[in-house]
């Protein structure tokens, strides 16, 4: 290819040499071991060295053409800079170290007279002064010759050289004595000598913010080179400069006549300041039709096409400083931003609860109709009347949704109610919510006089609180007193008003002696309390009753007024849980239609649901056939039950999740839940008879049947990631940055020095400056009214 | 033969008090010995000009109790209302003797144990293996009274004047007893050493009557509202900085006051020249002296000055206690200091403890560890430390299901006020349990001692940990910092990391650090490096409670850490989730499946289902009209469904 390196014999080399035109040759013995690091280099420096017209070869010394710069001992070898047949340089070949090395000292070399080395102050001045007037000149420092920073500079010179005076130095003393702050890097600074007429002013300079890079350099440059300030009487829409070309914004003074030339000092203040960093212009008002805003006195157009002018009232010049470099500040924010978008937007919410109950924060709730309670009134209110209390926090979601519930609960007692309803914030009074010994959110306590609160343990719904609220009402187990009572008891004809009781009665039948069985019942009726009415009979005539249902004593008599059933459950058990579960199993129905309330109920047996989808009422036939099959104990290893649709939109979810789309209806699927996934489907083909399901059943027992679906075992894992803080912290600029301008800075500087190590002097000059101050402190130990601290304090 | 306690605490101080109060309330044999008649002697007699610069804020706007210690600077732990410092003072800084009359009501009304008027003039180890410690400490006071304890609890604060030694340092009157009455410094030109909150106490009352006030010390001014730490000078005091950068004559030097001397002339004025000016001059008239003037005449300190005034601070007592305690001072920048550990127990002999301002070493400069505000919740460390090592009493703690994890970090944010006050020293500890299906939460555990744990809490930290720590940003602020400048404040949440203001920092540990972890952590860093790090970003009101930009992105971080989702739902997605996945969300598993499902109500669905968060069963007829899955579900069903398919 051409950037190849041309091997030559040295008569090939001399031969092709063309006055005026420079190369950089490299001579080496024949069966040496070649200097590959460096030829490798050397091949990259080709193509950009041709760029600058520079040629580039190898050349292999033959014994018959014996050179003189074919070197006496092996391993000494140099590369040569040629201009014509005239050398200009020799160079080492480790001096050129890699391919910055070997382009800034080439152009170093060649450029002699238009890049001036200086090591003074003095040096710097006597350039300085001999441009006054005349020309401008580009400084720099680089920490070392041959790092990128000085090709860079280089590669400026080689375009500008004849444009501008160029200086260089690798003293970082030359720096300091300018004044420089942060002298641990490469600096380039643009005096502009041309403009000072008088010889005893110094030059004004600007410092190149961005890393010393050829483009950087190139863009600076340019900036420095366009006008100070431009005086413009168009729209600032369509003014276009070289600012906008360089990606650079647009500061618009924005003047009238009256004040012009004071603005115009303004603008010339403001542009010095921004030199480098945006165009400042001075925009006529009163000259043109535009409509600018009356109170602005600024405009800002962003480089970006597109974006709209900004107008600005701003009433101090810094402010203007500031608003254009937290604009390029924010720039950048845009930018990580479009990289953000690629990835999921982790501030979208994405849990229901949290973000329905934002999204609704703005409605007003009718909490005025629970009695608001405070460190001064809870105790009181809790110990003078049955109080229902909602402990929750206003920043708590789950909480907050729950709040609504709660409101429509005291909607529906409104003046029925027996019981305060009440609720306490425990973002506002978290001493007393402690002490309730709440410390998850939310709960609710009933509190009634004498008795020991009781948490309530349903679902955070408004149907189910109220049935707790009505329940509590009566202190269960109710005590019957008669046979009369206990039969009107069973036919839910004592509790009338109460909604829940009409679907079931719980009775508990003891003979007198009993005691411990009966102490067993109350405690289990307690524990059950709010949740099923419970009474208890244990007169003298119990065995009317008993002889009656055909049980032996002590039994438990469930009566299902709808249904006209009452059924008899044995109670034979010593614990309180067993029989408070006795009474709960008691309650469960052997067909029930699932809701989203109760599923949980009957998932307590782990067995597989026996499931019928209905699209409304269930059809009798289905329900005869199931029931038959109950009763001959041919479904006790499964969970029958069957879901309306109508009442349990849901379940269209769950039938398209199993289905993959809405199956016709009715359906009836065996869920195996807890033992696998499986679920199955009951051929549509067949109709549903004892015989068939049981066939069925069989079938699949004995693996015959395929599940149409495996329900998914997956964990649930996070839905989406997080910040990677600590990843971000471990980034170079971990030094938290104070601004994130300056965090962008330091990281470009940062790495810069990392691929400085060789040529990097910074670290070897702090030592000199520490002592510096020893030293000053020894010769003028005496207190100074200072802001320099002679001795650093030292932090613990 | 000498009486015994468990517990002695020395010094019935604002610590020693706090102190008392918890071994009180546990029941525990303890006992206060007080050298004065009364409680809180030290502020009787200081501040000199009265005014505390602990504020006592009375209104915050919220009622939360827990939160609002975070603004009362002077009140001490107790269950007791009246005894909060607001029903002793209306003023913002209070007077000392409120201070003093609030501490005797403090161990008054709680019936703290306190023996007055005796005075504990030595105190010696005596060893025994029956001993809690295997020895005791023996206490002698000043009528030779012998008292034997198991542990011995050091709150004494700092009792001793900082003195300094230079030629003419006689000549140089303490902040300890120079007058407070402005009349007796009329025209007068004042020398202060000093640069602290006396030292511009001191100046702030007689800044009007002078000619001018200087005040020299070795180290430049360090501001509290630059540096956050209240132990610096505080804005109240520091009218001076205000005439000195306006020229008003008073002024503000740095020299190290070892090369200082003092000469007094014939008019009984004193000059201020250079030690080794003295040294090299034989000459022993005082007007004769070299002064630094003589080869410098714009030397900055040529006045004749009419008073110098010391005001450099206290140091402990070590007097008392016997070599054989090994209690020793710290470091070269915290003499003033014992050497302690971040337990508060002494380096040298296991059962001491130092509390209250004399603990401060742990913290100086740091955090509020010397100050009542701090060291009132360092001290119920200790003592939670005590009743662990002595009666088996773990560190107190609550167990909640991981559901409650992102509120119960939430809810300690906003309220605590011990996390809040002594930020990067005392830091909530959450331990996980094993499958991480539930946590305990423990308050306010000295962080630096993390490795240790297990042994000083007798909780067990198996299965992971998050540390909630308050911090404020790294390069924040110091002595030399602009901590106004534009853009000081993060708002962007991805930006959190590099918050500057006091802001909630969670760090997460798949195992508990240990003491080589601690030792070796990152430069700057409260605790070694975690597994992951969460940082809650600055907020403008220090109200945590933002659902997306507070509360989101630490569920996040949660769930990452502990590979789950903790997200809440209703109960119509547990029921879905129930019947078409093998298993459930956290939130469905511990609330829906115990039959606590949370229902929404009307108007919240219909949110959620405009915001797409819920799906509209009714709406969903047939197949062909239903598009798209259930959106909350984290991966597609019948995606999931495919694939096992293709295994069976």
């Amino acid at each position: 290819t051409e950037d190849s390196l041309p091997e030559l014999t040295p008569q090939q080399y001399f031969s092709t040499l063309q006055p005026g035109k420079a190369s950089l040759v490299y001579f080496c013995q024949v069966g040496s071991l070649s200097n590959s690091v460096f030829l490798e280099e050397l091949k990259e420096a080709v193509k950009p060295l041709q760029d600058y017209g520079i040629s580039v070869a190898k050349v292999t010394c033959v014994e018959e053409e014996a050179s003189r710069y074919c070197g006496e001992e092996e391993g000494l070898m140099k590369a040569y800079l040629f201009r014509g047949n005239i050398l200009l340089r020799e160079f080492p070949t480790d001096i050129l170290f890699d391919v910055n090395a070997i382009i800034a000292h080439v152009l170093f070399a060649l450029l002699f007279n238009e890049v001036k080395y200086i090591t003074t102050l003095e040096d710097l001045h006597s350039i300085e002064n001999s441009l006054k007037g005349k020309s401008n000149m580009i400084f720099s420092y680089v920490e070392a010759i041959g790092t990128p920073e000085h090709r860079a500079v280089m590669e400026a010179a080689f375009v500008y050289g004849t444009s501008y005076q160029f200086a260089l130095t690798t003293e970082i003393a030359l720096l300091e004595n300018i004044g420089s702050e942060s002298i641990e890097h490469a600096h380039l600074y643009f005096f502009h000598c041309k403009l000072v007429l008088d010889l005893t002013e110094h030059c004004r300079r600007t410092l190149m913010e961005q890393p010393l890079t050829t483009l950087n350099i190139h863009v600076f440059v340019k900036t420095m080179n366009a006008p100070l300030l431009m005086e413009v009487a168009e729209d600032p829409q369509q003014v276009s400069t070289v600012h906008l070309q360089l990606g650079l914004p647009l500061v618009f003074i924005i003047s009238q006549r009256a004040t012009q030339e004071a603005d115009r000092r303004t603008a010339e203040w403001v542009a010095w300041h921004l030199l480098g960093k945006a165009g400042v212009l001075l925009l006529l008002r009163d000259s043109m039709d535009v409509n600018i805003p009356q109170h602005a006195n600024v405009a800002f157009r962003r480089a970006e096409k597109d974006v709209p002018v900004e107008f600005l009232v701003l009433n101090d010049v810094e402010l203007i400083i500031s608003h254009v470099k937290n604009n390029m500040h924010i720039e950048e924010i845009q930018e990580d931003e479009g990289e953000d978008m690629e990835g999921p937007d982790l501030a979208v919410e994405d849990d229901e609860v949290a973000g329905t109950v934002y999204r609704d924060r703005k409605k007003p709730l009718p909490l005025e109709l629970s009695v608001e309670l405070t460190e001064e009134t809870f105790n009181t209110t809790v110990m003078t009347s049955d109080s229902i209390v909602l402990f929750y926090a206003t920043w708590h979601a789950v909480s907050m949704a729950f709040l609504q519930s709660y409101i429509d609960v005291a909607i529906k007692l409104k003046g029925r109610s027996t019981i305060l309803l009440t609720r306490i914030n425990c973002a506002d009074w978290s001493d007393i919510c402690t002490k309730q010994n709440v410390t998850a959110f939310p709960v609710v306590k009933l509190y009634k006089e004498g008795e020991s609160p009781v948490s309530y343990a349903g679902m955070l719904a408004t149907k189910d609180l109220l049935k707790f609220i009505q329940l509590n009402k009566i202190s269960c187990p109710v005590n019957i007193a008669s046979i009369q009572e206990a039969e009107k008891y069973l036919r839910g004809e004592l509790y009338k008003d109460l909604p829940s009781s009409a679907s079931v009665s719980v009775l508990g039948l003891f003979s007198p002696a009993m005691a411990s069985a009966k102490e067993l019942f109350r405690e289990a009726g307690k524990q059950l309390r709010g949740s099923v009415i419970t009474g208890i009979y244990s007169e003298d005539d119990v065995w009317i009753l008993s002889n009656k249902y055909a049980t032996t004593l002590p039994a438990l008599l469930l009566a299902r007024p709808k249904e006209g059933r009452i059924e008899s459950v044995p109670l034979d058990t010593t614990l309180v849980q067993d029989m408070a579960q006795i009474l709960a199993n008691a309650l469960l129905e052997a067909f029930p239609e699932i809701t989203v309330e109760n599923l949980p109920t009957y998932l307590r047996f782990q067995r597989p649901l026996l499931l019928l989808f209905s699209g409304g009422s269930i059809n009798p036939q289905y329900r005869n056939t199931i029931l038959a099959l109950v009763r001959q104990k041919q479904l006790d290893s499964f969970t029958p039950c069957w879901l309306n649709l109508k009442n349990t939109p849901v379940g269209r979810g769950i039938l398209k999740a199993y289905f993959g789309r809405l199956p016709p209806l009715p359906q009836l699927l065996l869920v195996n839940l807890h033992s696998g996934g499986q679920v199955y489907a009951f051929p549509s083909s067949q109709s549903v008879t004892e015989q068939s399901l049981v066939l069925w059943l069989k079938h699949l027992q004995a693996g015959l049947e395929n599940p149409i679906t495996v329900l998914s075992a997956q964990e649930w894992k996070p839905p989406l990631p997080a910040f990677d803080f600590l990843n971000m912290m471990d980034a170079p600029t971990s030094q938290a940055p104070t601004k994130k301008v300056l965090e962008c800075q330091k990281e470009a500087e940062v790495q810069e020095s990392a691929e400085l190590q060789p040529g990097d002097r910074s670290t070897a000059r702090r030592e000199p400056v520490e002592m510096l101050r020893i030293k000053r402190w020894n010769t003028a130990n005496w207190p100074k009214d200072t802001q320099e601290p002679f001795h650093h304090d030292k932090e613990l | 033969s000498r009486p015994h306690r468990d517990y002695c605490v020395l010094g019935a101080g604002p610590a020693g008090l706090q102190m008392a109060a918890f071994l009180h309330r546990a029941g525990r044999d303890y006992e206060v010995f007080e050298r004065e008649s009364a409680p809180g002697s030290f502020f009787t007699r200081y501040p000199r000009h009265r005014k505390l610069i602990s504020i006592n804020k009375r209104h915050t706007g919220k009622a939360n109790a827990e939160f609002n210690l975070r603004h009362d600077w002077n009140s001490l732990l107790s269950d007791d209302p009246h005894l909060l410092f607001r029903h002793y003072s209306q003023a913002y800084f209070p007077d000392a003797s409120d201070m003093v009359r609030y501490l005797g009501d403090f161990a008054r009304r709680l019936g703290l144990h306190v023996l007055y008027n005796t005075n504990i003039t030595h105190v010696t180890l005596d060893k025994d293996p029956q001993a809690w410690n295997g020895h005791y400490f023996i206490l002698t006071d000043q009528k030779g009274q012998v008292y034997q304890c198991s542990v011995l609890l050091v709150a004494t604060g700092l009792a001793v004047p900082k003195l300094v030694d230079f030629p003419g340092s006689e000549y140089v009157e303490g902040y300890e007893s120079v007058s407070v009455d402005p009349e007796d410094f009329v025209g007068q030109n004042v020398l202060i050493l000093g640069h602290g909150n006396s030292a511009f106490e001191t100046a702030e009352n007689i800044l009007g009557v002078t000619n001018f006030v200087h005040m020299l010390s070795r180290s430049r001014v360090r501001l509290s509202w630059a540096t956050h730490y209240v132990g610096d000078v505080r804005a109240i005091n520091n009218g001076l900085l205000d005439t000195y950068q306006l020229k008003s004559l008073d002024g503000l030097l740095e020299s190290d006051l070892e090369y200082l001397a003092l000469v007094k002339d014939s008019k009984g004025k004193f000059h201020v020249t250079l030690k080794f000016l003295l040294e090299n001059n034989s000459s022993q008239s005082a007007d004769s002296i070299p002064l630094p003037e003589d080869d410098n005449d714009n030397f900055a300190m040529r006045v004749a000055y009419d008073r110098v005034i010391r005001c450099l601070g206290w140091t402990f007592d070590f007097s008392i206690f016997d070599q054989s305690l090994r209690l020793s001072s710290g470091t070269e920048f915290s003499k003033k200091y014992p050497l302690i550990k971040a337990s508060y127990e002494s380096k040298g002999s296991r059962g001491l403890f130092i509390l209250g301002t004399a603990s401060h070493s742990v913290d100086y400069r740091k955090s509020a560890g010397g100050f009542i505000h701090g060291f009132r919740y360092t001290v119920r460390a200790v003592h939670r430390l005590l009743e662990h090592r002595h009666h088996g009493i773990p560190w107190p703690s609550t167990e909640y299901p991981i559901t409650q994890l992102t509120s119960s970090i939430i809810r300690r944010v906003n309220e605590a006020s011990g996390l809040y006050q002594m930020f990067s020293v005392l830091a909530d500890i959450i331990l996980l349990k094993e499958n991480a299906t539930a946590f305990e939460y423990l308050e306010e555990f000295p962080m630096q001692m993390l490795a240790q744990l297990e042994m000083l809490t007798g909780r067990t930290a198996r299965h992971g940990l998050f540390v909630i720590n308050m911090e404020y940003g790294k390069n924040f602020s110091g002595p030399e910092k602009d901590v106004f400048y534009y853009d000081r404040s993060v708002a962007h949440i991805e930006d959190a990391w590099m918050s500057n203001f006091l802001h909630p920092v969670i760090y997460y540990y798949r195992h508990l650090p240990t003491e080589q972890d601690m030792r070796f952590r990152p430069a700057q860093w409260p605790l070694p490096r975690p597994t992951a790090i969460h940082h809650i970003v600055e907020d403008f009101l220090t109200d945590w409670t933002a659902p997306v930009g507070h509360i989101l992105p630490l569920r996040r971080f949660l769930e990452n850490c502990l590979d789950t989702d903790l997200r809440s739902f209703y109960a119509e997605s547990c029921f879905l989730f129930t019947l078409t996945r093998q298993r459930l969300p956290p939130f469905c598993q511990q609330g829906y499946l115990r039959m606590q499902g949370l229902s929404s109500t009307k108007s919240l669905w219909q949110h959620g289902v405009e915001s797409r968060l819920l799906q509209d069963y009714t709406a969903m007829e047939n197949s062909n009209r239903w598009l798209g899955d259930h959106s909350t579900a984290p991966e597609p069903l019948t995606q999931s469904l495919d694939s096992n398919k293709e295994e069976l």
